[in-house]
């Protein structure tokens, strides 16, 4: 680990017009005179040879900026231009992504940093997160210094013998399995993670060689289809999850699709290229919680080091599958709500099946609370955490911390288009295995991106520590009393 | 029962439908790249475009899926995506311009939806969004009942069953025992109540119903010697006592309006081996009705609600809510098994199917969702003598029932992932299960108990 935080890179798009929310229109009439290339704070217009080209439009803070001084629109002498609103941002997001959680997600990718004129805290969707807030307003806030504020967890507790694994974020990222995203998406993810000291995980498709040099810093997932488990992959991971169910389609196995089934896809599953796979669900070896108990007796066999994690989605009594997977010996219980995942799933799934994450974490947490067993194990919840608010929302209804998959894509400049699973799969070369289509995102690119994206994070985190007047995000852990919900249900919710 | 499948066939538009979104391509200002964007588009949408000179349509909002590489990578910024406002003014506010192109892809398809990136919608909303279903994490039945390996039956019986059988002393059955039908699926057909539609939807409709092998309710009004073929996989609705004797021979079902409920047995004497339905719409009175009538030997509702799924009342509860209610009424009597409950009303969505099921409905009678798959606009043109965007008077009987089949397979297969992932292998275990869901503001009351509201 280097210097900490991990530093930021200014990182821009790939694209030449990046989206923002507004768009510049120049009139034939401008005479290039570059007063606006000084002007504008924000850097928008660039000289190309002698031509004056509002390049960097989505820097553009829009009308925000009317009556400053350095308004371009005003200052023109030729008034040759004209900052409207850009219509392609209604056709971005939906209602838990909005397009100001996409671009402000992209701002913090490009920047390391929040912005400050975007809505980059909550999204649309009217319920859960989108719905709850934090009451700052404490009187004794006792601002500590940011250097005094830690956001550092522990991810054993069950003082087993096994040794103890300790992030420095209270998040890790989520499988995606080689082959639903690209090589170079996973590798991004396990070198940021890395930077960052926490954990990216393989998902149910294998580990990619490429992906030993992290392995410190990579979870190794055991599905149901159990693609790629070998007893060194189970070897090499320092916490190894088991995955029952995912909250994207819970109660059914994972997908993909034939396309991308590539011969090296294929090689990593030891399955046949352009067939479709579909684990099976559940694991057919586990009928009750003795046979779980046994599953994870064998992972703790092969690999006495590792940490158990198990995943769940999020059923009526996830409170139940909870204990009993402390009983069978897990260290890790992951909850994995049903608005989350990154990969295919049939669109009645999603929405309506399982409950989301927000209503699972604080059922979890006093069911282990009032079962005496909360102190010893870990609730780490997904499915949906999209901002630092997010994250720190969840904690705040009782998880330990949170596992995050899209926000990372997002970063990578995924505009949540929804067609991975298609044809060759991602436009946008991150959720694919086509080789024309993953060469349009770069390594290094890839990596700062997700770094910065965290950088952002972990100020915002700090930020919102510091108001509460607490030193660590496990003080944070449950205190639902530093939140308040804006009801406004009518009759009809 | 042997095992039940569903042949889905392609079943193209014949009208391009709306799309989300239309792209702007202003030329002005491009800078004639040699390697343009628009080679570059990931599904070469800009390769196979072309101008519909019938519905005078550029076909690029067809094909192009929206992921804005081109909008973002031309230098020049000259391409735009913006919503369109054609496809906003589908449908209205509960038919929304999603649901009913979702209704179209799966007609067309046959397949379920299925998408990447997590779910895209409100957290929770009134009527079938106030509600998720279960699922099991371990003790189940395997997923592969959803590939086939393993069957899950999504059967309904429909008619009226005794909660016990008398034998006489000879030790002979004594109860004669009521029509029964079997259907594989638990979808039945009508026509909504609004419109009237020439020959080839019915035929559409008749055909389908009989590859599925499951009902369609017509009115005796509609009836014609050319749906002749298909009486076994008809239901007719009569309005008066008169028309009894109109009734083609052989009909599985009589649909009655409640006004001639007290003509049931009657109707039964006449007619004792056809199921007669009592058609009741949802108001507040329909429940006290129901039990009622039940006691009185009746066989199947028919429990109707509005387009909309609301009841007809000032103020209206939503058709899954009031379900629920006389179905525990129902269970409270002791006489929920005798009857069957058959709901309509609103049901727009596969997930609308499992949701009224797990609240105590036997199956559903779709209605307007089968004119969507026909390529209906809910323009409603129609009624006022307004050519039909789609000239629905001329479409070919056997693409309609193709649609139609399409939209079963699909619908049926999501019912299968409901089924599955709850662990269940009979869509008749679904019913009345309120265990196996979980209701938003119960949950959000108890998750939330602790949290200061504003
Ligand atoms: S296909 Fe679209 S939604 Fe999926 S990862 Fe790529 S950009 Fe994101
Ligand atoms: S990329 Fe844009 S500017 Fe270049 S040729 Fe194509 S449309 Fe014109
Ligand atoms: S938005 Fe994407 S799919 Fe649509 S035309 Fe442009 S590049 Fe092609
Ligand atoms: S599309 Fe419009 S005019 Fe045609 S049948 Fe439907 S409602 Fe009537």
């Amino acid at each position: 680990m280097g210097s900490w935080p991990p530093e930021v890179k200014g990182t821009t798009s790939r694209f030449k017009r990046p989206l923002g929310k507004y768009k510049i229109i120049k009139r034939a009439n401008c005479n290039n005179c570059g007063l606006c290339v000084k002007l504008c704070p924000c850097g928008v217009y660039k000289f190309i040879g002698k031509k004056v080209m509002p390049l960097r439009e989505y820097r553009c803070i829009g009308f925000s900026c009317e009556g400053s001084e350095h308004y371009c629109v005003a200052q023109c002498p030729e008034k040759a231009l004209m900052v409207i609103k850009n219509p392609t941002i209604e056709a971005l997001g939906d209602y838990r992504w909005t397009s100001d959680l996409i671009l402000s997600t992209w701002y913090q990718a490009e920047t390391g940093n929040p912005p400050d004129y975007m809505e980059y805290k909550i999204g649309n969707s009217g319920g859960g997160f989108d719905r709850l807030r934090f009451s700052f307003e404490f009187e004794n806030q006792n601002f500590s210094l940011k250097e005094d504020v830690s956001t550092t967890i522990d991810l054993n507790r069950r003082n087993d013998g096994r040794p103890q694994v300790t992030i420095s974020v209270p998040w890790y990222g989520g499988g995606m399995s080689f082959g639903s995203v690209s090589l170079t998406t996973m590798l991004a993810r396990a070198k940021a993670c890395m930077e960052w000291n926490t954990f990216t995980c393989t998902g149910e498709g294998g580990y990619p060689e490429a992906l030993i040099p992290y392995k410190d810093h990579v979870i190794t997932q055991v599905a149901t289809g159990l693609f790629g488990v070998r007893e060194e992959t189970i070897k090499r991971a320092r916490i190894v999850e088991f995955k029952y169910a995912q909250g994207a389609k819970p109660g059914l196995g994972g997908h993909l699709l034939g396309d991308k089934v590539t011969p090296d896809v294929a090689r990593m599953r030891e399955s046949v290229p352009g067939i479709s796979l579909f684990s099976p669900f559940p694991f057919h070896s586990v009928y009750s919680v003795e046979d779980h108990k046994k599953h994870v007796d064998w992972i703790k066999e092969i690999n006495p080091k590792a940490l158990i994690s198990v995943k769940v989605s999020t059923p009526v009594d996830v409170d139940m599958v909870a204990i009993g997977s402390y009983y069978a010996g897990a260290h890790i219980i992951h909850l994995d709500g049903s608005y989350g995942g990154t990969g295919a799933a049939p669109d009645i799934a999603k929405k309506n099946i399982a409950m989301p994450i927000e209503l699972a974490i604080p059922k979890v947490h006093r069911f282990l609370l009032e079962e005496g067993v909360r102190d010893e194990m870990v609730i780490i919840a997904s499915g949906g955490i999209r901002t630092a608010y997010d994250i720190a929302k969840a904690i705040a209804l009782g998880a330990d911390g949170v596992v995050i998959g899209t926000a990372e894509l997002v970063a990578l400049e995924c505009t949540r288009c929804g067609n991975c699973e298609r044809g060759r799969g991602c436009p946008r070369g991150i959720a694919t295995t086509d080789m024309e289509l993953s060469s349009m995102v770069e390594l290094e690119w890839a990596t700062q991106r997700i770094s910065n994206l965290f950088h952002s994070w972990y100020l915002q985190l700090i930020d919102i520590l510091r108001r509460l007047g607490m030193h660590s995000i496990t003080e944070l852990v449950g205190k639902t009393d530093c939140l308040f919900y804006i009801d406004k249900w009518s009759e009809n919710g | 029962m042997p095992k039940y499948h569903i042949n889905v066939k392609p079943a193209p538009p014949r009208f391009l439908p709306p799309g989300k979104y239309v792209l702007i391509d202003r030329e002005e200002g491009c800078l004639g790249c040699k390697y343009c964007v628009k080679k570059l588009c990931p599904y070469g949408v800009y390769n196979k475009r072309e101008f519909d000179s019938i519905q005078l349509r550029d076909t690029i909002d067809y094909y192009c899926r929206n992921c804005l590489y081109c909008v973002e990578a031309c230098p020049g910024g000259t391409i735009t995506l913006m919503v369109n406002p054609t496809y906003l003014e589908i449908g209205d506010s509960y038919w929304k311009p999603e649901i009913i192109t979702k209704i179209w892809r799966q007609a067309e398809t046959g397949m379920i939806s299925v998408s990447g990136a997590g779910y895209r919608g409100p957290f929770a909303g009134s009527g079938f969004d106030d509600m998720w279903t279960d699922m099991s994490e371990i003790v189940r039945p395997t997923r592969d009942g959803i590939h086939g390996r393993e069957y899950i039956s999504t059967d309904i019986e429909i008619g009226r069953k005794l909660s016990y059988l008398a034998f006489d002393a000879q030790g002979k059955l004594a109860s004669s025992t009521p029509p029964l039908i079997e259907i594989p699926i638990p979808m039945l057909f009508s026509l909504p109540g609004w419109g009237k539609w020439g020959k080839p939807v019915l035929l559409s409709m008749a055909k389908a119903a009989k590859t599925l092998n499951t009902l369609f309710i017509i009115p005796l009004a509609q009836f014609t010697k050319e749906l002749h073929p298909y009486i076994d996989n008809l239901g007719i609705y009569i309005d008066s006592l008169e028309e009894l004797s109109a009734l083609p021979k052989d009909v599985k079902i009589i649909e009655i309006p409640y006004n001639l409920s007290q003509n049931f047995q009657v109707i039964k004497t006449s007619h004792p081996q056809t199921i007669v339905m009592i058609k009741i719409p949802l108001s507040p009175e329909a429940k006290q009705r129901s039990l009622t009538l039940t006691k009185n030997g009746a066989e199947v509702f028919h429990f109707s609600a509005d387009d909309h799924g609301l009841e007809f009342a000032e103020k209206p509860r939503f058709i899954k809510d009031i379900i629920k209610d006389i179905h525990l009424s129902l269970v409270d009597e002791g006489t929920r098994d005798e009857v069957t409950v058959l709901v309509s009303g609103g049901i727009a969505m596969a997930e609308h199917v499992a949701k009224t099921t797990i609240c105590g409905a036997d199956g559903v009678i779709l209605d307007q969702v089968l004119m969507v798959a026909l390529e209906c606009r809910l323009c409603k043109d129609c009624l006022q003598g307004i050519p039909c965007p789609i000239d629905i008077e001329n479409i070919e009987p056997d693409w309609g029932a193709q649609r139609l089949i399409n939209l079963m397979n699909a619908w049926r297969d999501q019912l299968l992932e409901v089924l599955g992932a709850m662990g269940m292998r009979d869509v008749r275990r679904l019913r009345g299960e309120m265990g196996r869901a979980i209701f938003y503001k119960d949950v959000l009351n108890e998750a939330f108990a602790s949290i200061k509201r504003k």
